[in-house]
């Protein structure tokens, strides 16, 4: 790869987005997805602060990538992402404290996801800060992408609302099951069904495509 | 050197009594009828509907899953009858017609077509419906009606019609209508353990107050034995399960004299049901005789430790659940001693013992 | 790319330099979280209060006025004023254990009548569609527009507990009927209730009089926006 690359790499953001899912894809930071989807505005929420914490630690991360030692890189990492999640805890709160009751301990535990030490370690600190930034970019969006997935179907089944506008009157009963914890479970099961049977469905009509192109 | 080749090497079974799947399965749901009919009686059109909304949802959803997973249709072995008839008559017959639905699609594709169809399935299907609708509706399915009211056959309870999505209305107005005596809208059990009031026994054994389409113990004991003469399933299950329930019922009552007893804890609450129907599937189920045991005596002393101490009522349900997902490590600790293997056994366990 | 000199770094890495990078970090990181702490304080502190102050008159509707009054170390209680100043309500919290998980409350008890008035659950678990009816059902509501809560004549502890009972069984002024269905959540509320009641009043009637009179400082008409 040249050092001066004037053409800004799509790949490495669409990646994130589809191909190398967080969620979907490489089944990283299942906690967060499983705890905090049960409405749409918090995976919403969860996924926004996500995506900051790994923006940030990403452009940190690279910007320091020759200066960091190689023994003490973890630990740098660690004091990076912590940083940046203790920024987002303040933040949230002063936007709402409703939402910073609503998302409880999973905030601090950003800290943990491992898709953003895995970033950091992966690819921030082997790249450049544009590379780095879209990098994250397109993890983040991802992640909020498929916290989404699952907020909405969760929150329209086990309340009858998205994004706390009511759908379907008063009278809809709900699932009560979506909102707890097996909720979260059934609801990812199902996306994962789905997404991989599309998958081997394109898979599929490739692999028709190659054939009759050599025959 | 000259009829070597006739000996044939097989594994067992070497002799089979004739019975295939489908035949065990259609005599099983033979036998589920009069139970079903007899839930009718009682409980007229509304019970009816839910029997038919749950029994087409099951065959729907077995042929919707065949199609997707591109095999040819299994609507013949009848298990997805059994599983819609099952999982009808473990509901209140008030339970809305939509939520039947709900519960077949879940007890077919959560507890079938996920594991790979008949034979795979870990847990009973109809249980993991019934399962998924207890967690999803919690009020709905602890919403009981009476029985024997007049004009069932022509007026269905309120809540049986709600529209998909919508939130069944109040039956309290119905039920004054009714003006039915004393019913209180609470089943046996939790009549005994919430408000310390006893049923009569006989009401239990027909199936009289508050309960599910299928509670009437004596007429599952009927259908169950007949099923078991013709060994269809295997006795051994229902009996311990029961045997067990009633000694630690008795237990429990030797310590706390209020508890209820051995005969209400075996004849309410859906255990009847539970144990001659649900724990005898023959997939869910241990194979040895030692295992089997185990197994209903793990069903019968879960179900009365969530009864006595739990939040619930009933526990039947989970009971099963509990001992269908621990029935392969049964199975493994149960393995009957290869001939001739001895030592290696005892070395093992002297082993463990050490 | 970044893996230009790996061999040097790799082989000697004097202790300065990676004493020298985590300290400079960390300092960096101080930095920044105190600079956002700094900016963020003012806002979540006027968030916090107005949470509180949203809860607090939603239970005493004709107050407009909040005063924090510490009756004992970790035990303080909101007292309402009106826009004339005198006291509407104070708002206490309670906690017992519900079907689930604890159920934190808050609740309100009036001076003037004496008794419990109003409710609201700060935090709960409980099953949606059963055990949070207690916020909804009508009836039940209505044993909280008036709940005795008189203490005894030594004044150490309620003349009657407070005390959930079964559904229909209500004859007491002091007792709080149930709601069929969600019988312990409903027993949860009410023990709530009276185990804060029970330490709360014994130790806010003596200073009751000290707290109608609203100090100095808080005039109402300074209250006003």
């Amino acid at each position: 790869m040249s050092l001066h690359n004037p053409h800004i790499d799509w790949q490495t953001f669409t990646d994130g987005l589809w191909k190398e899912n967080p969620v979907f894809v490489m089944l990283l930071g299942m906690c967060p997805v499983l705890a905090v989807t049960n409405s749409a505005i918090n995976a919403l929420a969860m996924g926004l602060a996500t995506t900051f914490v790994l923006l940030a630690s990403g452009l940190l991360v690279s910007l320091l990538r020759h200066q960091i030692p190689k023994q003490v890189r973890i630990a740098t990492y660690i004091l990076i992402i912590a940083t940046f999640v203790t920024i987002v805890d303040y933040l949230i709160q002063a936007i709402s404290l409703e939402l910073y009751n609503a998302l409880g301990a999973f905030i601090q535990l950003i800290v943990v996801n491992c898709m953003i030490l895995g970033r950091a370690e992966a690819y921030a600190s082997k790249h450049r800060v544009a590379k780095s930034l879209l990098n994250a970019l397109g993890m983040g969006l991802g992640f909020t992408f498929a916290l989404l997935c699952l907020g909405v179907v969760r929150e329209v089944l086990g309340a009858g609302s998205l994004f706390g506008v009511d759908l379907f009157g008063s009278q809809f009963e709900p699932w009560v099951v979506m909102v707890l914890p097996p909720g979260g479970f059934i609801v990812l099961g199902g996306w994962l069904l789905l997404f991989e049977w599309l998958r081997e469905r394109r898979a599929a009509a490739q692999l028709e495509k190659e054939a009759a192109r050599a025959r | 050197m000259t009829n070597k080749a006739q000996i044939e090497i097989r594994t067992s079974p070497h002799a089979h009594s004739g019975a295939d799947v489908v035949q065990i399965m259609r005599t099983v749901a033979l036998a589920l009828l009069p139970l079903a009919g007899w839930g009718v009686w009682r409980y007229g059109l509304s019970a009816a509907l839910l029997l038919l909304t749950t029994l087409l949802g099951c065959l729907l959803a077995e042929r919707l899953f065949n199609r997707m997973r591109g095999q040819p249709s299994s609507l013949g072995d009848w298990s997805a009858v059994i599983t819609g008839l099952l999982l009808g008559l473990s509901l209140p017959p008030g339970f809305p017609l939509w939520m039947g639905l709900v519960a077949a699609f879940a007890a077919i594709g959560l507890g079938k077509a996920l594991f790979g169809g008949l034979g795979m399935n870990p847990l009973n299907p109809a249980l993991v419906g019934r399962a998924f609708v207890q967690a999803a509706f919690p009020a709905a399915i602890t919403t009981w009606t009476p029985a024997l009211f007049d004009g069932r056959f022509t007026n269905p309870v309120p809540s049986t019609l709600a529209w998909p999505f919508l939130r069944p209305d109040d039956i309290g107005p119905w039920l004054h209508e009714r003006a039915v005596d004393g019913f209180t809208g609470a089943t046996p059990l939790a009549l005994m353990k919430y408000e310390g009031q006893s049923i009569p026994l006989t009401d239990l054994l027909m199936g009289g107050g508050a309960g599910s389409i299928g509670e009437a113990a004596l007429l599952i004991l009927v259908c169950g034995l007949f099923l078991a003469f013709k060994r269809m399933l295997d006795w051994r299950i229902p009996v311990s399960i029961m045997a067990s329930t009633a000694l630690f019922a008795w237990l429990a009552q030797l310590f706390d004299p209020s508890a209820p007893g051995p005969l209400i804890m075996l004849c309410s609450g859906g255990l009847m049901l539970g144990a001659w129907f649900m724990a005898t599937d023959m997939v869910g189920s241990p194979m040895t005789p030692l295992g089997v045991l185990i197994y209903g005596v793990l069903i019968g002393f879960v179900t009365e430790v969530i009864r006595l101490f739990g939040g619930l009522g009933e526990g039947v349900m989970y009971a099963i659940l509990l001992g269908n997902a621990a029935a392969p490590l049964i199975d493994q600790w149960t393995q009957p001693r290869v001939f001739g293997a001895a030592k290696a056994r005892t070395s093992a366990s002297a082993r463990k013992s050490a | 790319m970044s893996q230009a000199q790996p061999d040097s770094l790799q082989h000697q890495t004097p202790a300065l330099r990676m004493l020298v990078t985590l300290g400079g970090v960390a300092m960096l990181s101080g930095f920044l979280i105190v600079l956002v702490y700094q900016l963020t304080k003012p806002i979540i502190e006027e968030n916090q209060r107005l949470a509180i102050e949203q809860m607090v008159f939603k239970l005493v509707p004709a107050a407009s006025i909040r005063r924090d009054i510490e009756l004992a170390p970790g035990l303080s209680v909101y007292a309402a004023y009106d826009e004339q100043g005198r006291l509407k309500g104070v708002v206490a919290r309670g906690a017992a254990q519900g079907y689930a998980d604890l159920v934190h409350l808050l609740y309100n008890y009036a001076p003037d009548c004496d008794c419990i008035k109003g409710f609201d659950i700060l935090k709960m678990a409980e099953t949606p569609g059963l055990g949070d009816k207690i916020l909804t059902d009508k009836a039940f509501l209505a044993n909280f527009d008036y709940l005795d809560a008189r203490l005894d004549g030594e004044g150490k502890q309620l003349a009657n507990p407070i005390v959930t009972v079964k559904h229909g069984k209500k004859q007491e002024q002091w007792q709080i009927d149930a709601i069929s269905g969600a019988t312990v959540t409903s027993r949860a509320v009410g023990k709530a209730i009276n185990d804060s009641a029970q330490r709360m009043l014994p130790l806010l009637q003596p200073r009751l009089d000290e707290i109608r009179q609203i100090q100095p400082g808080q005039k109402p008409s300074e209250q006003q926006p």
